[in-house]
């Protein structure tokens, strides 16, 4: 882990989150996320049976696997859904347990999950929804509200690094809003919030070439050498735009395979039966 | 039999309430009381009623102030209305006798209120008069003034001889309010009308508005109920609308009373041809409350919107009946009704529309949501649709649920707190029947209010700290 000067964060983040950028990075060196030997079930089914991953500041892990092998579960599980059920092993985060946390300081402390399909909130517009959100997070850490001039001026800025229309931030949350402009959206909200972990559910689903560039741009944006991104997909299309350190396959609830980019390309080529057939 | 006390009350002392009321209202009183003879109150075997048990309400030993005796009151009670600087033409009801204007003596008191509140003080310095020909007062002083008007529609829309609590207001009622808007007269400033509920002992109270919007004649008026003692007060209201060819006509009900106070609201609506009228009623906090709503489409491309939310919790109960009545073609209703349960809290809801056979291309919307927010709270919800016509578009929605969980957990996700999260959640369900109000100033304060309210921090209404 490299450690980033003063200097330089101040020139990217400003003088305010510099701070809690360098005191946040000295606590967790290592490894930020470490999962051991997951198991979790949801209705009484088992879907995840044994998952083992590090993830380290500054990487980007692809989850690649066919469909129903555990993918989203694994999202839903880090991000503290209650519908799913954790039988055995342990998550940690930042060195602390992940699954003593509810929802609310798992993302306090850093998580962030894109979510697959977002949810539509009428009657909560997307600024009070934001406004709430980040407060929450900024009282966690001991900080003050978010003054409404900065607050317009982040909701701004984030707008436009995803191009979204202004009209969109107007609105309830989701609601009426197309597939493409719901994952925009999640995006816009992980710029808002600068996780240190973001997990990335099928981001890439629903979403047109234009789009798909927009959103990976965004996140090649976002990502830095202190946090990491977990981008979980069916395809090997996004990740031509986010480029991952490490690809894992997920079949069946389990990593039966991990390496490097190369792997993405070959599952392309062969398709998942070569991988089960191992 | 609980109605034979009060049929012996009335014939007892029926010159007593003849002589403090307006002329037109006597006549009606024998044709009531044999209603309410024949009908009674309605109670829970009546079908529209099975959950509300109405004569219940009157068992207890309810005082009337039929010889008309003034209550002290003072206008500082009504500025404790949580309604307070909308910017309106302010009128009180104390109880169920007109109020007036706050008038020139009580200057002093407007002064030693300027402290508290510079702001309010000014806006009532500045209070404009009402464009020519509108009348907003009380119902005898009407009677005196435009009889003609006043024969023409009091007690011709409502239905006194069908349904005994009409008739029982009927019989009873000795004053109440009047808008009158003559023809081609726009009110741009909303009418304000606080009731007052006053009494130094279990009190029943009898109140009647008229509301006359003569042809493409606009207004708005807000009502607010308000119970200032801790007493029980069994409240009838009827209200009758008369919205003529064009006018548009928007009523809003707000009810922050306590949980002593029993409501029986009946309002009547007849819409001729191309008139559009707007109903909301927001139920804040309340004892007992029936609310019916009725509305006549007697000309075509006539348009009603009827908005209803009742936020209960506690022991409260709420009831909602709406009938709408397509008699005409080409006629638009819109129904939307919401209910927030919380502890031990009851909600009903009925929804009746009625197309008739000529009745073609008529739009009836009706949706009823209910978000019941505990194991003990109950809802009670049914659509009633009958169509004779065939050329028609009506549908009705109707769901009673929990919160959605999905909703809540994308909202920890992002940090909020699973509390903060269903308070958001819980004000974000009322959102739209708050957006049917069309009064801006109106919409701000009951979000606010709303939100105060799910968050517990009123709860009880005459001490409302909150607008202070």
């Amino acid at each position: 882990m490299r450690y980033r000067s003063r200097g330089d964060c101040k020139k990217q983040f400003g003088e305010a989150s510099c701070y809690s950028m360098a005191t946040r990075t000295h606590s967790y060196k290592q490894t930020m996320l470490k999962i051991k030997n997951l198991h979790a079930i949801v209705e009484g089914k088992e879907i995840l049976k044994g998952i083992n991953l590090e993830v380290a500041p500054g990487e980007i892990h692809a989850i690649m696997g066919p469909n129903g092998s555990g993918k989203s579960t694994l999202a839903s599980v880090l991000a503290g859904n209650p519908k799913y059920e954790v039988t055995r092993g342990n998550i940690t985060f930042k060195g602390k347990d992940l699954l003593e946390m509810a929802p609310e300081e798992r993302a306090c402390g850093g998580l962030f999950l894109s979510f697959q399909y977002p949810v539509e909130i009428p009657g909560v517009s997307m600024v009070n929804f934001m406004r709430a959100s980040i407060n929450a997070q900024r009282k966690y850490r001991g900080e003050t509200p978010i003054s409404a001039s900065e607050f317009l001026k982040m909701m701004r800025d984030k707008r436009e690094l995803l191009g979204m229309d202004s009209q969109l931030v107007s609105r309830s949350v989701n609601e009426g809003f197309s597939g493409g402009e719901k994952k925009k959206n999640e995006i816009f909200q992980m710029a808002m919030l600068n996780p240190l972990l973001s997990i990335l559910d099928e981001t890439d689903s629903g979403l047109d070439i234009d789009a798909l560039r927009v959103v990976a741009e965004g996140v090649n944006r976002l990502q830095t050498k202190e946090n990491a991104t977990i981008v979980i997909t069916h395809y090997q299309r996004l990740l031509e735009y986010i480029k991952p350190h490490r690809v894992h396959v997920l079949y069946d609830g389990k990593i039966v395979k991990s390496g490097d980019p190369e792997l993405a390309l070959e599952l392309e080529r062969r398709g998942y039966d070569w991988i089960v057939n191992l | 039999m609980v109605e034979k006390q009060y049929i012996e009350l009335f014939e007892q002392y029926r010159e007593e309430v003849d002589k403090h009321s307006a002329e037109g209202m006597n006549r009606l009183r024998d044709a009531a009381l044999e209603t309410f003879k024949r009908t009674g109150f309605p109670t829970t075997k009546h079908e529209e009623y099975r959950h509300s048990n109405i004569a219940h309400a009157f068992d207890a030993d309810l005082g009337l102030n039929l010889r008309n005796i003034p209550v002290k009151v003072s206008p500082y009670d009504a500025f404790k209305c949580n309604v307070p600087n909308l910017n309106t033409h302010l009128c009180f009801l104390v109880n169920d006798r007109f109020y007036g204007k706050v008038r020139q003596g009580e200057l002093h008191k407007r002064e030693q209120l300027s402290k508290i509140k510079p702001d309010y003080y000014d806006k009532l310095k500045q209070e404009e008069p009402l464009p020519e020909g509108v009348f907003a007062g009380s119902l005898r002083a009407f009677s005196e003034k435009y009889p003609e008007q006043f024969e023409a529609h009091y007690g011709k829309i409502a239905d006194y001889t069908g349904n005994g609590t009409v008739a029982y207001n009927t019989l009873f009622a000795q004053d109440g309010f009047v808008v009158y808007v003559p023809k081609n007269v726009t009110v741009e400033k909303p009418l304000q009308l606080v009731n007052i509920l006053r009494g130094g002992v279990d009190l029943n109270v009898n109140r009647r508005n008229l509301i006359i919007a003569e042809e493409n004649a606009r207004v708005k008026l807000l009502v607010c109920d308000h119970a200032v003692d801790d007493v029980h007060f069994v409240v009838t209201q009827v209200t009758e609308i008369a919205a003529e060819a064009s006018s548009q006509v928007d009523l809003y009900e707000l009810e922050e009373n306590s949980t002593k106070v029993t409501r029986l609201n009946n309002l009547f609506c007849e819409q001729q041809e191309r008139s559009v009228v707007h109903v909301t009623g927001i139920t804040l906090h309340n004892g007992f409350t029936r609310n019916n709503y009725r509305f006549k489409l007697l000309g075509e491309h006539a348009d009603v919107h009827a908005g209803g939310l009742a936020i209960c919790d506690k022991k409260q109960h709420v009831d909602n009946f709406v009938f709408v009545e397509h008699t005409v073609p080409r006629c638009t209703s819109n129904e939307l009704f919401k209910t927030v349960l919380q502890e031990e809290a009851t909600g009903v809801f009925r929804g009746r529309i009625l197309v008739e056979k000529d009745a073609q291309q008529t739009l009836a919307y009706q949706v009823n949501r209910n978000l019941v927010m505990s194991d003990k709270a109950r809802m009670f919800a049914q659509p009633q649709l009958e169509i004779y016509a065939d050329d028609v578009k009506c549908s009705h929605g109707l769901t009673t649920g929990h919160l959605d969980e999905e909703a809540r957990f994308y909202m920890q996700a992002r940090g909020i707190s699973a509390e903060e999260a269903q308070l958001m959640l819980m004000v974000a369900f009322t959102r739209d029947v708050v957006d049917m109000i069309r009064i801006p100033a109106l919409q701000e304060r009951l979000v606010h209010l709303i939100d105060k309210r799910f968050r517990g921090e009123f709860t009880r209404c005459g001490n409302c700290e909150i607008c202070m």
